[in-house]
């Protein structure tokens, strides 16, 4: 119930100081004014209560009456909460168009989860067992692809006293009551969690699988686990946003939750049209029926915009929790900062590097530690990984949040701005990004895809390396000083990069690779190299070799070959060598 | 404005700067407005920056010379700042604060309106598909302008920024259907404003225009309200009327740093080059002002011109907006010294909308691959330049010197055009096909196998 918390004494943007202030704590969640805006509790000082408020402050006036909740800001967590839209704080918003019309009006309350909508609930307990926190204790189909498992909040343990038959039941309704010490808890279909506390597991654990997603640059060259972080900075225009869409629609996470924090309300309209119509190649299901969407654009509220992530991140632990892996994009998390840096400077603390406060890199430390792979509660394992674009201004990756994140995360993209210039897309950079996950991963790519993966990765590698220094000297002195086994090097490089590294984002053959089509392309251009390098020896010319008519199938492969006849693929390389041996007749 | 009914306060405690602070006021609402009133009973409008238990802080738009703190007053409205609007306000001229400057005769408004808007509802929002064929090529075939876009043309002091978006406004009219334009000028020259009002003229559009100048000798503080009155009435065009909208807002820099102004008057804590660290937020109230909404027939497109200081993309203003806008034209200096016009530098030029509103059944199949070729080309040239002016022309490779005859029409031929010119998207793909032709077909690997065949120019004169 809502309770006098106190009386408007200030207000200073989204920042409303409060005084007469009686039993208010920490981080409780306030309704501020006649129009009862959310508001949630950040500083308690001298007597007064310092309000961050969730929606725009206009017309609030000194004297108005703050109301507490009581309670710290949470998220409601059941099912429904797929295929859904949400603002920073969990309001609908498809709900609230319904009721408001096109623009979003201050002070609206609507339900996160939809009250009337029955689930068919179907039970994996019987009375009379004993329950731990976590346990699973039944199921509802949530999407024809996800089954929604309904958990025992944390910290409540005790006896299945009852549990409510098979049937259609909506979330109010009450469908278990465990037995504890004597008294009684009732459990619902869903559960609250207050969005700053991270859900609790049994214990972390390493990441050893990839997160697949089909896009060739990240895969074989700086691959991401299940359970890990990815830092993606880059200058706008460089691509972070069509990154992360196309990990949302590729990647094989059983749930994606995409964050649009702080950017254009077209790209999060963009994904709420396109995914009920893309199709997901792992399970053959529309991709919204995994998604869950938060938009707080640029130009919503910007407190809301701080809290977003925090949303974002709970709704990731809570599918963790019922054993899948889970996959956040947050776009962007420097307008996550430089929210922090509004309120902060709002609440007169002393600043530190380009404004943003002391506390910048704990809060990162935070987020990034609640992703990881993890022993859940209820003995299954599940993982949440992190991928976050960083907005540095101006491109400069010494900026503050660039480099605190790096701190936490262990893959990085880094988006150039001359590749993007030349549209060169995915445009990270292979001598600025790096994985320190690799390890980690070669041997689920050895079990499942090839042993000579990491060999093969290598090699690529350290020729995009020698390229590099190749390239310093070409600038001074032109290419044609290079003996041809230094040509041909700059050859397999460029053919590399135009024939796999780039990857359209809009052509239907080219925008996913299956890790197998992925590791194909990637050894028949080793196999082209290696056999190159020896008739090399034997005089070929680079114009010949470019002259081979097998030379067309490898630069034009990524969208020559479909994943339906891949084993056209795996015959080039024997196509390379009948070329090759064609040329020796000559 | 004079319906309200209103409270008045004699005396003013404190004034500095464009702030006044008054005490022993009550029910004073945050961002509200006032009306202060000096002793020759002029009125100035004024704005709620804190508003706090027995006192409020007003910032005055109108500046605070000749205000005294005994015989001035102050009227509180109880509104934020509202607009009047109304399709009658299409070929007329208002000053920074939508007030009229001809003489014509009053308007019925329509509607009263808070001038900061609200947020569009993403779920409510169309995502923009249809292109404008602009006749310009850089733009029309490298960086397509779409229907609903916010597309800024970053440019430099002294570029023809004006003339390429009076080219664009003159060209792309929407025969047929209901078209308005809205200019906004912020702290620019009165010959600015001239040069847009005699081009709207010569087009014929004049009627279908309305204009609000806050010109460089106006207040700098007004320049923070006119582009959200030209985007209050925009919206109120766009989706009451369901009229195809275009906002031409120049110049932003001018608007940007009478919000650093502003913020360290304030006393704000600065984030980059002095501007305050909501800059991001504030430009993203005003362009995410575009866009079109469910079953509404009106659309708002933005073309906000800046220029950059030093021509430095990087700078606090050109970076937020490039930011938060559908893509960016930028302008280059060494383009125009060679007398190309528009001078426009089409790498770091971007459209966003671009890859949904190109290609088969929008503009021609070749399209995507055409502008990736030519950027991909493009690109390839500026090395090939760079490596020409060390180790000399006669030493470039066979291939190398065909890049930088590539270069040469593609600036010459591709890129120039005269003002007057408009292409159409055939037009300009076939030209991007006659210099691409200058190539080998080996080189042109963006393209399908099928364009080339279709498309590629064997016998061009090379
Ligand atoms: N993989 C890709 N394939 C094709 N085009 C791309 C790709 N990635 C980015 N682009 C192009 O670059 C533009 C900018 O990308 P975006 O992700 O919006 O940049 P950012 O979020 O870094 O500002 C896109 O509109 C698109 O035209
Ligand atoms: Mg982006």
């Amino acid at each position: 119930m809502p309770e006098l918390a106190g009386k408007i004494f200030r207000i200073n943007g989204p920042v409303v100081e409060i005084e007469d202030i009686s039993s208010i704590r920490m981080f409780d969640m306030v309704k501020v004014g006649e129009q009862a805006l959310i508001g949630e509790v950040v500083k308690l000082s001298e007597g007064r209560a310092f309000i961050q408020v969730y929606e725009d402050t206009t017309s609030l006036k000194a004297g108005d009456p703050v109301y507490t909740e009581g309670v710290a800001l949470y998220v409601e967590l059941g099912p429904g909460l797929l295929a859904n839209i949400y603002d920073g704080i969990q309001r609908p918003l498809e709900e609230i168009q319904k009721k408001e019309g096109f623009f979003i009006r201050r002070g609206i309350s609507v339900p996160a989860l939809d009250r009337n909508k029955k689930w068919d609930f179907h039970p994996l307990s019987q009375q009379g067992q004993q329950i731990k926190e976590g346990q699973i204790i039944g199921e509802i189909n949530e999407t024809l692809l996800i089954k929604h498992k309904i958990m025992i909040p944390p910290g409540i343990n005790g006896t299945l006293k009852w549990i409510i038959p098979e049937g259609n039941y909506s979330i109010d309704e009450k469908i278990a009551i465990v037995e504890q010490n004597n008294s009684e808890t009732e459990i619902f279909m869903y559960q609250r969690w207050p969005v700053r506390k991270r859900r609790p597991y049994k214990e972390k654990i390493p990441v050893r699988e990839p997160l697949i997603t089909g896009q060739r640059v990240i895969d074989t060259l700086f691959p991401v686990a299940k359970g890990g972080c990815v830092a993606v900075p880059g200058p706008f225009g460089a691509g972070k946003t069509v990154v992360q869409h196309q990990l949302a629609k590729w990647s094989n996470a059983e749930i994606v939750i995409f964050i649009g924090c702080g950017e254009r309300g077209n790209e999060m309209t963009d994904v709420l049209l396109s995914f009920p119509k893309l199709i997901d190649p792992h399970t053959k299901r529309p991709l919204l029926e995994r998604t869950v969407l938060i938009a707080n654009t640029s130009n919503m509220p910007v407190a809301a915009r701080e809290a977003s992530i925090y949303t974002g991140i709970t709704i990731a632990e809570y599918y963790r929790d019922m054993g899948y892996n889970v996959a956040l994009m947050a776009d962007s998390t420097s307008r996550w900062a430089e929210a922090l840096r509004e309120l902060s400077g709002r609440l007169e603390e002393m600043p530190l590097e380009e404004g943003f406060p002391a506390y910048l890199s704990a809060r990162l430390a935070e987020f990034y530690e609640r992703a990881g792979k993890v022993n859940t509660l209820s003995g299954n394992t599940g993982s949440v990984s992190v991928v976050a674009s960083v907005s540095p201004p101006g491109g400069d990756f010494s900026e503050p949040v660039t480099s605190h994140t790096k701190r936490f995360i262990r893959c990085f993209w880094a988006l150039d701005k001359d590749l993007a210039y030349s549209r060169h897309f995915p445009s990270i950079s292979w001598i600025d990004s790096y994985s320190e996950y690799v390890d980690d991963l070669k041997e689920w790519w050895h079990q499942n895809i090839d042993h000579s993966w990491f060999e093969l990765r290598g090699v690529i590698m350290d020729l995009l390396g020698r390229e590099q220094r190749l390239l310093q000297v070409v600038k001074l002195v032109g290419p044609d000083v290079l003996p041809q086994s230094q040509k041909l090097i700059l050859e397999i490089c460029s053919i590399f990069k135009n024939a796999f590294l780039q990857q359209s984002a809009f052509d239907e053959t080219d925008e996913f690779s299956s890790a197998r089509k992925q590791f194909l392309m990637l050894k028949s251009i080793i196999y082209f190299y290696r056999k190159c390098e020896d008739i090399i020896k034997k005089g070929i010319s680079i114009e010949d070799v470019r002259n081979l008519p097998v030379y067309q199938d490898i630069i034009r492969m990524r969208s020559r070959y479909s994943e339906d006849n891949l084993s056209e693929l795996e015959n080039l390389t024997n196509k390379i060598d009948q070329d090759i041996k064609n040329w020796e007749l000559k | 404005m004079k319906e309200y009914k209103l409270r008045e306060y004699v005396g003013l405690d404190e004034v500095h700067g464009p702030l006044i602070i008054i005490r022993n006021v009550h029910n004073v609402g945050y961002n509200e407005m006032v009306e202060v009133v000096d002793e020759q009973e002029n009125v100035r409008l004024g704005m709620i920056l804190e508003a706090g238990k027995g006192y409020a802080v007003v910032q005055v738009l109108g500046g605070t010379t000749g205000l005294s703190l005994n015989n001035s007053r102050i009227r509180f409205t109880e509104k934020p700042l509202l607009i009047g609007v109304s399709e009658e306000m299409l070929g007329r001229v208002f000053n920074g604060l939508g007030q009229p400057m001809d003489s014509l005769p009053a308007i019925s408004y329509e509607d009263q309106l808070d001038v900061n808007g609200m947020a569009i509802n993403p779920t409510a929002r169309v995502y923009p598909k249809n292109n404008i064929e602009t006749g310009i090529s850089s733009i029309d075939i490298m960086n397509t302008l779409v229907r609903g876009q916010k597309l800024p043309i970053f440019s430099g002091s002294g570029l023809p920024h004006d003339m390429v978006a009076a080219q664009i406004t003159r060209q792309a009219r929407v025969k047929g259907e209901s078209f308005c334009i809205i200019f906004a000028a912020m702290g620019v020259k009165y010959d600015t404003a001239r040069f847009f009002i005699d081009s709207f003229e010569q087009s014929g559009v004049l009627e279908r225009v309305a204009i609000f100048l806050s010109l460089a000798d106006s207040p700098s503080i007004e320049r923070i309200l006119t582009p959200r009155m030209a985007l209050t009435l925009a919206e109120h065009l766009a989706f009451k009327k369901n009229i195809h909208v275009l906002v031409i807002m120049t110049d932003m820099s001018n608007y940007c740093e009478a919000l650093r102004e502003l913020s360290s008057v304030r006393g704000e804590i600065p984030a980059r080059k002095g501007y305050p660290g909501y800059l991001y937020s504030d430009l993203a109230s005003l362009y995410e002002r575009a866009g079109l909404i469910k079953d509404i027939n009106g659309s708002i497109t933005q073309i906000p011109i800046l220029t950059m200081a030093n021509d430095d993309i990087t700078h606090p203003i050109p970076d937020l907006t490039g930011y938060i806008t559908e893509g960016q034209i930028v302008q280059d200096r060494e383009l125009n010294g060679k007398g190309i016009y528009p001078p426009i530098a089409v790498l770091p030029s971007l459209s966003r909308l671009m890859k949904d509103n190109i290609g088969k059944n929008k503009t021609r199949e070749d399209h995507p691959s055409v502008a990736s070729q030519l950027f991909a080309s493009y690109a390839r040239v500026k090395d090939v330049r760079a490596l020409a002016s060390i180790i000399g022309e006669e030493d470039l490779s066979e291939v190398d010197q065909m890049y930088l005859k590539f270069g040469d029409l593609f600036e010459q031929r591709f890129l120039k055009q005269d003002y007057y010119e408009r292409r159409t998207f055939q037009e300009g793909l076939d030209l991007g096909w006659d210099i691409l032709s200058i190539l080998p077909q080996d080189e042109l690997i963006r393209m399908k196998e099928e364009e080339l065949k279709k498309y590629y120019k064997k016998n061009t004169a090379k």
